[in-house]
């Protein structure tokens, strides 16, 4: 794979938190920063509650930034947008959600559905080049024009994430944020997925941002991921770094802790099997995020949040068993 | 070996929409005493239905069992009456339900849910079934058992749950345990801690665990034998081993092959194209013919029967028929073991 350097989107400490009483505050993402570049998928990874999803969801500007720099192709988009602004964004950047069965509205037939981007964004001249373009979309997703006049209902789990792909590719977006594309869909369909989804970045010269928590999936289509655990970004590497060459605890237990189609390795392997649970993020740990379960965990881990940095060459993390200057303090 | 459980010709069928869908369409399978038996397969290919059936938890109407027999230590259960049932369910049978989250009565302190069956089929005074909850608790993994005991549902999270559940359904030592995707609602560190508890507790009770799932992943690390299941039928079964490194059916090699490998590279998946057989106008051949690459004219109209490939596999398909071509699995398929 080729080098991918030119920058489409970059987060830098991205904040979002939620007031769920007068008093608390639930720290969903607190202070990620990473890069995307042009062409690439960058795979997110973690547990329920890490903020994966709302980090998702921010930069597309579903929720605001409660702080940090969204910036997409050169262009501020995490402050305060007017509605122009607005607009352009969601042409060039567009969302795929979990529940195919909750994304698409019940009511509307799928070329309405499909074209509803093409209508806001007045991408068709005429009727006739506004259905020929649904046509199009629907047969680029495996569909067939026969399906423009259906409703959703009529269609099985694996169809109606082709429709809300399709949607997303309607109004021929650079960037694409796939929120749990496959979860809900069977084993056997999840592969038609995914390799669709190949399929389009090749041809289209896509970008995802692709939000799983199935960690073999990720792999197998990212080209670099990153791993959250409590709304802090813990490891971000390429995918054979992460997964060959994990650095921070919480990666190398995450990645123990799969179980692999394969029964051989499972007879032999062995497991790092993290104790506890995931800390509530309304009241989490000082310092490291993971302090509380992790198995190396040091005093200074209780008092100093750990630096984001590059430990190794493309290879960031935010662990202090990696930090050069506290490693040499301690020894 | 002696079966605990053997299912003959197994049909269920839903009256419902106007149409009968045929959940279950004659499976056979046994379960011997003490072994791990995974049901894969993907959502409506009946592996819940069937389990539901042993549970004698079909709902009728719209449900119905309309042949075969499930004979357990020799009795069968379709026949049982709900009273029946009831003395055995929870006894002899447990479940594991895959939703802890509402698996608990969320009004009820999870000590008294504990109790409710020791109290009731082992006669246990209230004293006594609270001391053997505490135990339960201690013995599923629960930090400070005799405080938890008066908690309620909601002052756990996700996994402890999970281990709650369990110990309900291991409270009266049962020969059976069902677990119904016990940890696809599960995060992953939270999973492999349950598959690590329920492989700890079989060894301890030596309890018959029927492992029902679509990951293969689960089942590896869990099951001694594996039962695939598609379109209502089991397509094949076999040890673990043969199903994941030497499986015959083509539907097996699909499943296999759909799933990235976290520890190979792998290039393109090699998706099964289409969607599962409507059940309820199912397919008059083998419910796989419509998406198998290696289809004939006769698996259309006619359903394979099984051909035995050991003295424990066994699959349903026609290329394992002596007229058929050979046809090599995906080259993706039995390789494995490097770690």
């Amino acid at each position: 794979m080729a080098a991918k350097t030119e920058k489409l989107l970059q987060v830098k400490n991205l904040k979002k938190y939620f007031n769920v009483s007068r008093k608390d505050v639930l720290k969903a993402v607190d202070g990620v920063t990473f890069d995307v570049y042009k062409g690439e998928t960058l795979g997110l990874v973690g547990e329920s509650g890490c903020g994966k999803s709302t980090t998702g969801r921010t930069i597309i500007r579903l929720y605001d930034p409660t702080e940090g720099e969204v910036i997409f192709d050169g262009q501020d988009v995490g402050g305060k947008l007017n509605r122009n602004e607005k607009k352009n964004l969601s042409k060039r950047m567009q969302m795929i959600f979990q529940d195919p069965y909750a994304s698409l509205n019940p009511r509307m037939m799928v070329k309405d559905i499909i074209a509803e981007g093409i209508d806001i964004h007045h991408l068709a001249k005429s009727p006739k080049e506004r259905i020929e373009r649904v046509y199009e979309m629907l047969e680029t997703v495996g569909l067939n024009r026969e399906h423009a006049n259906r409703y959703p209902h009529e269609f099985s789990g694996g169809q109606r994430q082709r429709i809300g792909i399709a949607r997303a590719l309607a109004v021929d977006p650079d960037f694409i944020i796939a929120d749990e594309p496959i979860s809900a869909l069977d084993v056997s369909i999840q592969a038609q997925v995914v390799n669709l989804m190949q399929e389009l970045q090749e041809k289209q010269g896509l970008t995802y941002l692709f939000i799983a928590h199935d960690l073999s999936m990720v792999k197998h289509i990212s080209d670099r991921v990153g791993v959250m655990y409590l709304g802090n970004m813990a490891e971000l590497a390429s995918s054979d770094d992460v997964y060959g060459h994990p650095l921070h605890p919480y990666t190398q237990s995450l990645l123990s802790a799969i179980p692999v189609a394969d029964p051989k390795i499972e007879r032999t392997r062995e497991r790092i099997i993290l104790e506890g649970d995931v800390p509530s993020p309304i009241d989490p740990p000082s310092g490291c995020r993971f302090r509380t379960r992790c198995p190396f965990a040091m005093d200074i881990c209780a008092k100093v949040r750990p630096k984001w940095h590059e430990a190794e060459k493309n290879h960031w993390v935010a662990c202090h068993l990696h930090d050069e200057e506290i490693k040499t303090e301690n020894v | 070996m002696d079966h605990l459980m053997k299912i003959t010709d197994l049909n269920v069928v839903f009256h419902i929409f106007g149409a009968d869908v045929h959940a279950v369409r004659g499976i056979d399978l046994e379960l011997n005493k003490g072994e791990t038996l995974a049901i894969v397969g993907e959502s409506g290919s009946g592996k819940s239905v069937t389990s539901k059936s042993i549970m004698g938890l079909i709902p009728n109407p719209p449900g119905e069992i309309t042949s075969g027999e499930i004979l357990f230590e020799g009795k069968d259960l379709v026949q049982y009456s709900q009273k029946q049932m009831q003395k055995i369910r929870g006894k002899d049978i447990s479940m594991i339900f895959q939703d802890p989250m509402t698996a608990l009565n969320p009004t009820m302190k999870i000590g008294k849910q504990i109790m409710e069956g020791l109290i009731k089929h082992q006669g246990l005074s209230k004293h006594d079934a609270k001391e053997r909850a505490i135990e339960l608790l201690q013995l599923v993994g629960i930090p400070n058992p005799e405080k938890r005991v008066d908690e309620y549902p909601h002052q756990f999270s996700g996994g402890m749950r999970q281990r709650v559940v369990i110990a309900i359904a291991l409270a009266c030592n049962p020969k059976i345990l069902i677990a119904d995707e016990p940890t696809t609602a599960l995060d992953v560190t939270i999973q492999a801690q349950i598959l690590d508890l329920m492989r700890d507790l079989q060894e301890k009770t030596g309890t018959a665990i029927i492992l029902i799932t679509h990951d293969l992943g689960v089942v590896a690390n869990l099951a001694k034998r594996v039962a695939v299941m598609y379109g209502g039928k089991i397509v094949e079964t076999g040890t673990l081993d043969e199903i994941f490194y030497n499986p015959k059916h083509p539907y097996t090699w699909g499943l296999l092959s759909s799933m990235p490998k976290l520890h190979a590279k792998t290039d393109k998946l090699l998706a099964i194209p289409g969607t599962p057989p409507d059940l309820s106008h199912p397919p008059k051949g083998c419910p796989f013919a419509a998406r198998c690459p290696y289809a004939m004219k006769v698996c259309i109209d006619h359903m394979p029967e099984y051909t035995e490939l050991s003295k424990t596999q066994k699959a349903a398909c026609w290329l394992l028929d002596e007229r058929a071509p050979k046809v090599d699995p995906p080259s993706t398929i039995g390789v494995g073991g490097e770690a």
